[in-house]
């Protein structure tokens, strides 16, 4: 089968955002696609803990946050260069997945998710409490914009550039990852710990490496988000939103890279979209993780593919190929 | 004795407290050994409890009668979640129903708060607010209340589980699910009056609990993120442990907001989870991985 090199998904990617880049000219839709991007780069990373290790984490607003304050707080506070400030969030971030992994993930599923969960509320009253380093309740504000070379990136336009283009590299990674030996390793784990373990591959390791790993996207996420609304404040970085997160991948499909794009744009677009959405929001988003669970485990998307391949397959006298 | 006194009123809201936990963390072990789910709505029965006991209160000012009507409310909350939500699962990995519970219980939350809003209620003590004087220290009526309702409730608990043939079932189940089936236990009603039984104490928990500290629609994750804390500090699916586990877990917060500072109040738990988790998985009690 000849593939034309013009159906390439990343080519496509790449014209789409370049063409929202060329021709869109208001500001209100930019923003819109960059919170879009910095909600992707997160479920991109949960959903290589939870759609490919299989592995929950109830406190990834944690990371998001720890990113976001480190590079808050290093540049407006003590005046570090940003990228800088960044790099420092990232080891900050990475530090504190690995202490929480080390324990929580020798033991079964749910011991991470409870501690992660805790960790969530742990660092959300942080954040509120040491008002000298963050601000407290009422924020942490002044946080400069980043540039490169002198060009900053301090209009939505601007930062779309940025953020999708770093957003594109992430999503190239992250596919290249998952079809990788160390992916199909973490897909063995997904589905069955004992046999991938039979196989030789070390459980434990790989897990810790894949939470560390996604709080690290969570960590970057998180600095560009300070970066672009240029103001932070506990509020953001709550249990609330961790749950946001969970269910965008969950609707976007677990296990799935183009998945975590869809379910980051849905629920980020409906809400603005929908008034009434935001009285309902815990309601709405329960019923999600609920419902597609219980009725669709692979996710929105590939569920409903599922169910029309299925028809079709039966339709045509054949039986499903699991 | 001037530092004695301080100490004393700690331990006695630390008690009280760890009470409450003690009640949540029986909750998350009886459904454990029934199922090895962890209910991630367990926080949230305890805060249906609060707030049905506050509204029925409102109605029918008679404080036996709301309780009693909340626990049969929540009771009920509890069994169909369980019908609706987990019997339901195709696929019941481990990951699919920590999700699905958390889907539940923000969902619940989120019901609650279109019911009840976002106010605190109040709900009164269950025999006035007089305080009582113990040496130098003082305790309040309600804080006996709950002592004594919980060490009765973990007493009836120990009594089912022993003695009668509906508890020994319970039992069977959580030690070998298919050897219990073999013997003629129908293990699907087990699994259901766990979540009965886990529901009813939480929703105790909750109505114990709120004339101490209000009812709020958002009361109900850092409670079970406690119980569930105190489950595991004790071992997980034990009757003792939860509670040793929930004591524990009072008293050290208590000193710790009395010694330390309040803000991070709700830090120990998630602290005294971690380790745990580090040094001694198997809990306090330490009953079986």
């Amino acid at each position: 089968m000849t593939r034309l090199w013009f159906l390439n998904r990343w080519v496509l990617f790449a014209v789409v955002a370049g063409g929202i880049a060329a021709f869109m000219d208001q500001d209100y839709y930019y923003t819109l696609l960059n919170f879009i991007g910095i909600h992707t780069l997160l479920v991109v990373g949960l959903n290589l803990l939870l759609g490919y290790a299989g592995q929950i984490s109830l406190g990834h607003a944690a990371f998001f946050g720890l990113g976001a304050y480190t590079s808050g707080i290093l540049t407006a506070t003590v005046g570090v260069d940003p990228w800088l400030a960044l790099v420092a969030g990232l080891a900050v971030s990475g530090t504190a997945a690995f202490l929480i992994g080390l324990p929580a993930l020798k033991l079964r599923g749910y011991y991470l998710a409870m501690a992660t969960l805790g960790f969530g509320i742990i660092v959300y009253i942080i954040l509120n409490e040491a008002s000298d380093l963050t601000g407290g309740p009422s924020g942490l504000s002044g946080i400069p914009s980043l540039s490169l070379a002198g060009f900053a990136f301090n209009t939505p336009r601007r930062l779309y550039l940025l953020i999708w283009i770093l957003l594109g590299l992430i999503l190239y990674i992250s596919a290249n990852l998952v079809n990788s030996r160390t992916g199909r390793a973490i897909r063995a784990l997904h589905d069955g710990e004992a046999a991938a373990e039979s196989l030789g591959v070390d459980t434990f390791r790989l897990k810790l490496k894949i939470f560390v790993w996604s709080a690290l996207y969570a960590s970057l996420a998180g600095s560009l988000f300070a970066h672009t609304l240029n103001f932070i404040a506990p509020s953001s970085f709550g249990f609330m939103f961790s749950i946001k997160l969970v269910t965008m991948v969950v609707l976007g499909g677990m296990a799935s890279i183009w998945g975590s794009l869809l379910g980051a744009g849905a629920l980020t677009v409906l809400p603005e979209l929908l008034t009434v959405f935001h009285d309902f929001e815990m309601v709405i988003f329960g019923a999600i993780l609920m419902a597609v669970m219980i009725f669709l485990p692979r996710g929105l998307v590939r569920g409903i593919l599922d169910l029309y391949e299925n028809r079709r397959y039966k339709r045509q006298g054949g039986s499903f190929p699991v | 004795m001037e530092n004695f006194a301080p100490l004393l009123q700690y331990l006695i809201s630390g008690l009280t407290n760890g009470a409450i936990y003690a009640l949540i963390a029986l909750g998350f072990g009886i459904i454990y050994n029934a199922t090895t789910i962890i209910n991630f709505a367990q926080g949230e029965m305890v805060m249906l409890g609060a707030l049905c006991a506050i509204s029925i209160y409102h109605v029918a000012p008679s404080l036996p009668l709301a309780f009693a009507g909340a626990v049969v409310l929540v009771t009920c909350v509890g069994l169909v979640f369980e019908r609706l939500a987990l019997r339901p699962v195709k696929d019941p990995t481990p990951i699919a129903l920590i999700i699905i519970t958390v889907g539940g219980a923000v969902l619940i939350k989120g019901v609650a708060m279109l019911i009840w809003g976002k106010e605190a209620y109040a709900l009164p003590p269950f025999s006035g607010n007089d305080p009582i004087h113990l040496g130098p220290a003082t305790i309040l009526p309600q804080n006996l209340w709950v002592l004594g309702i919980t060490a009765i409730s973990v007493l009836a608990l120990e009594a089912f589980f022993r003695l009668t043939l509906v508890g020994k079932a319970m039992r069977a189940c959580a030690y070998n699910t298919r050897a219990a089936r073999l013997v003629g236990i129908a293990a699907g009603r087990m699994v259901q009056l766990s979540f009965g039984l886990s529901a009813a104490l939480g929703a105790g928990a909750g109505i114990l609990i709120a004339p101490l500290t209000l009812g709020v629609y958002d009361m109900g994750t850092m409670l079970g993120l406690k119980g569930f804390s105190a489950a595991i500090i004790g071992g997980l699916g034990s009757l003792a442990g939860g509670v040793l586990g929930g004591l524990v877990l009072g008293v050290a917060e208590a000193l710790a907001t009395g010694f330390i500072s309040s803000g991070y109040r709700d830090a120990v738990a998630f602290l005294l989870l971690l380790l745990v988790l580090f040094l001694r998985p198997q809990g306090l009690v330490g009953g079986r991985k």
